[in-house]
């Protein structure tokens, strides 16, 4: 496979033909945020977080779904990346009831994380607070709609790595929603497979091992990346 | 079918015609109004006063005029009846005979009628649109004759490039570029797909197309799959349009019946079928990638693009998708040549546009003018101006996505850059006239709430950034915002356009900041007085004693 070279934030690099700009950045060692992103599921660039600037292109292209070009010049942390950056985590947090201090996901949560790091300390816009519903009903797992950012992570890892199919969006805008089967309870819901991979999926504290309290609730973010590459290469690596 | 199979039906429909035709519309907006009843009184009144050897009463598609429905014109006088009524039937039976009729008479040569150049149109409020003969009478389906007997499908492409047409759903790209590029695009399967998700508020022009001409899409469609490869077309229709969905269901029907669909189409080795997907009501499935994945029979959200439907559509194939209005103007390019049509318009924007004129304005419906015409011509000279003595204020073209054109930029001519420069975009043809009466925030806020319960909820900002868009906006009309709401609101126009995974949250400010451009101190006279910290200590009151 051909290679390309690049320039990431004045850095040279090559990357191999068909890599994502975020696959060749992250091997740089540049770090983007990233929240819809997840290793081992197929990318939707919803997120928006990844947004970089292409030199030659006037629209702002996400680093996830981009993929590399020979001669590309890429910035990745302008002053107006970070400034959208911020904002668009403003929106997020005001958009449904993220609260830190009580939730299960606290302290290992990448919204919180993606705060921290974007130097996003406080919200400027009006908190929506919406009320929106816990599903408690499944034996082993929780959702709270609270606290989803509606990245689809759950969606995609339930249709492309489990292959259930129990998870979907449902609504539109401010109204959507994650649904399980026909938007029945997810305890009800017979699709699922229980298999918890939504559970280890979710960036926030959405989803979560029945029982856990505040701050248990500790993902291990590798098992999907290591599940696909054990079903599609053969090789069954943990780092 | 053959060439001689399709002459002789139209020679036949022409020999069949009367002496006198009474053309009465039956799109939706006269309809609406009764329309149905009238035509059926006429055909009642012809009949009792012993004419239906002379007299055709024939029903039609849209006759444009949609404020003066039901619209009845009569052939070859050329009288025209608006607002008629079922009494009214007997009295303009009798005024064919040299009586008086009583119903209201309007003037066909008005600057209305007059100023309009159909090409789109041109068979609509002529046609039929339930007989395919009707059509096939005004040299229908030539088109498609002459393609596949003269041209290869690299010609046809190449046709559509000289003729210089731009899609017609907003963008403007240009369409023998589109083409092109899915007919260079290597697969065993290609798709054509017609948009036909016409969702702007008050744009009604493709539900018009589809209504008067549905064979002139299917022909459009026919021609496109031949010059790039495909045999298999949709067009994504909205259920909101269900005189459209039937229409265009007869006319496919009609068509696969007389082989001008199906396999060997005019004895060549061309074969495509048209199936129609209906929308169940997001906007955002105009969106081609949304359409895409709607026609699949998925969830109607965009994904990013590259890859581009012309290189992995629909179920992964290559896949051609224009708008209504685009298809359309195919069959009479190919009917009179590139270079007659390429004469039409300006330099950058070729032929004719179609508006869907409504707002405040006297003559309201639809208007096809050559591009490059002033704003001034259709909302002033054509639309009547602003009733009542009114004076208008603003145009509105593109729908959610485009601006507000203010009075003093009337002069400017409809073409695909120069209503981007003012922030503004041709749009799919939506206009809407706007008098002194109207508030621009307010305008503003409702655009934005339809951006807002339209959007998909995939991306953040678009999802998110609409709605505290929506809130400051609702904030500043209810007179309760201050300036840092309006830099706040400013703020999240530049990074929703910027932002956003779609053409829905990327233009969604653009109504919004139109109005800010040319309105801002409509906006600013709704602006709390400052407070706290930010107050001016020399004109705010002072502290007494008691407070």
């Amino acid at each position: 496979m051909a290679a390309k070279t690049l320039t990431i934030d004045d850095k040279h690099l090559s990357a191999e033909e068909g890599a994502t700009l975020l696959q060749a950045a992250k091997e740089a060692g540049i770090t983007l945020p990233t929240l819809c992103h997840l290793e081992g599921i197929y990318d939707v660039g919803a997120c928006r977080l990844c947004l970089v600037e292409v030199k030659g292109l006037t629209k702002l292209v996400p680093a996830c779904t981009t993929r590399v070009a020979e001669g590309m010049e890429v910035l990745t942390n302008s002053e107006r990346l970070r400034k959208y950056r911020r904002m668009t985590l403003e929106l997020l947090f005001a958009e449904r009831n993220h609260i830190c201090a009580v939730c299960v996901a606290n302290g290992h949560c990448e919204l919180q994380t993606l705060a921290y790091s974007l130097g996003m300390d406080h919200v400027r816009y009006e908190y929506r607070t919406p009320r929106w519903g816990v599903d408690h009903t499944h034996r082993l797992f929780g959702m709270d709609h609270n606290r989803c950012v509606l990245c689809s992570r759950c969606v995609r890892a339930c249709w492309h790595v489990e292959g259930a199919g129990t998870k979907n969006v449902s609504g539109r805008g401010a109204r959507a929603h994650i649904i399980t089967d026909l938007n029945q309870p997810w305890g009800e819901a017979d699709s699922c497979t229980a298999c918890g991979k939504c559970v280890q999926a979710c960036p926030t504290g959405a989803l979560f091992h029945k029982g856990a309290t505040v701050g248990e609730m500790v993902r291990d973010r590798h098992r999907l990346e290591f599940l696909v590459t054990a079903r599609q290469k053969k090789e069954w690596i943990t780092d | 079918m053959t060439r001689n199979d399709l002459l002789q039906i139209q020679e036949r429909e022409l020999a069949a015609r009367k002496k006198i035709t009474l053309r009465c519309c039956q799109a939706a907006g006269c309809l609406s109004s009764g329309a149905k009843q009238v035509k059926e009184q006429l055909e009642n009144a012809v009949a009792s006063a012993g004419l239906s050897d002379q007299v055709e009463v024939r029903g039609v598609g849209c006759m444009k005029l949609c404020c003066e429905g039901p619209l009845v014109q009569a052939d070859p006088r050329n009288t025209l009846y608006i607002r008629v009524t079922e009494a009214n039937a007997p009295s303009i039976i009798n005024a064919l005979q040299g009586g008086t009729a009583e119903a209201q008479q309007g003037d066909p040569e008005a600057a209305f009628f007059k100023k309009q150049l159909s090409i789109v149109l041109a068979n609509s409020g002529v046609v039929d649109p339930d007989r395919i003969e009707s059509y096939i009478a005004q040299d229908g389906y030539q088109a498609l004759l002459g393609v596949l007997r003269d041209l290869t499908p690299k010609d046809a492409v190449e046709v559509m490039v000289k003729s210089g047409l731009r899609g017609r759903g907003g963008a403007g790209f240009p369409t023998g570029l589109k083409w092109g590029t899915v007919a260079k695009s290597t697969g065993l399967k290609k798709y054509v797909i017609c948009n036909a998700d016409e969702g702007d508020p008050g744009a009604f022009m493709d539900r018009s197309v589809l209504e008067s001409d549905p064979h002139c899409i299917l022909e459009g469609m026919a021609i496109a799959a031949y010059a790039v490869g495909a045999d298999q077309g949709y067009i994504y229709v909205r259920a909101e349009y269900p005189l459209a969905i039937t229409r265009l269901q007869t006319a496919i029907k009609q068509a696969k019946q007389l082989g001008l669909l199906g396999a060997g189409i005019f004895e060549s080795p061309f074969h495509f079928n048209i199936e129609i997907r209906i929308g169940a009501g997001a906007f955002v499935c105009g969106e081609e990638t949304a359409l895409i994945a709607s026609v699949e029979g998925k969830r109607g959200t965009p994904r990013p693009r590259p890859p581009f439907p012309a290189e992995s559509g629909l179920f992964g194939c290559p896949t051609l998708i224009n708008n209504v209005e685009t298809f359309a103007n195919v069959p009479p390019i190919f009917r009179h040549g590139a270079e007659w049509f390429a004469r039409v318009g300006t330099e950058k924007s070729k032929g004719t546009k179609v508006f869907a004129l409504a707002g405040k304005v006297r003559n309201t419906g639809l208007v096809e003018v050559p591009m490059g015409t002033p704003l001034r011509v259709i909302a002033e000279e054509m639309g009547g101006g602003a009733p009542a003595g009114g004076r208008i204020k603003a145009v509105q073209t593109g729908g959610p996505s485009g601006g507000c054109i203010p009075a003093e930029h009337l002069d400017t001519p409809v073409d695909y850059e120069s209503l981007g420069q003012l922030g503004s975009i041709m749009g799919s043809g939506g206009m809407i006239v706007m008098d002194e009466t109207t508030r621009m925030v307010e305008v503003a806020r409702f655009f934005m709430e339809f951006c807002m319960d339209e959007s998909c909820g995939k991306c953040i900002p678009c999802r998110a950034g609409t709605v505290q868009m929506h809130h400051l906006l609702d904030k500043i009309a209810r007179q309760q915002g201050t300036r840092d709401d309006l830099t706040k609101l400013e703020e999240l126009c530049d990074l929703v356009k910027n932002t956003s995974l779609c053409g829905l949250g990327q233009t969604a400010p653009n109504p919004t900041l139109s109005t800010l451009r040319f309105f801002r101190h409509e906006y600013e006279a709704l602006l709390q007085p400052e407070t706290g910290w930010h107050r001016n200590e020399a004109t705010s009151p002072q502290p007494t004693a008691t407070g």
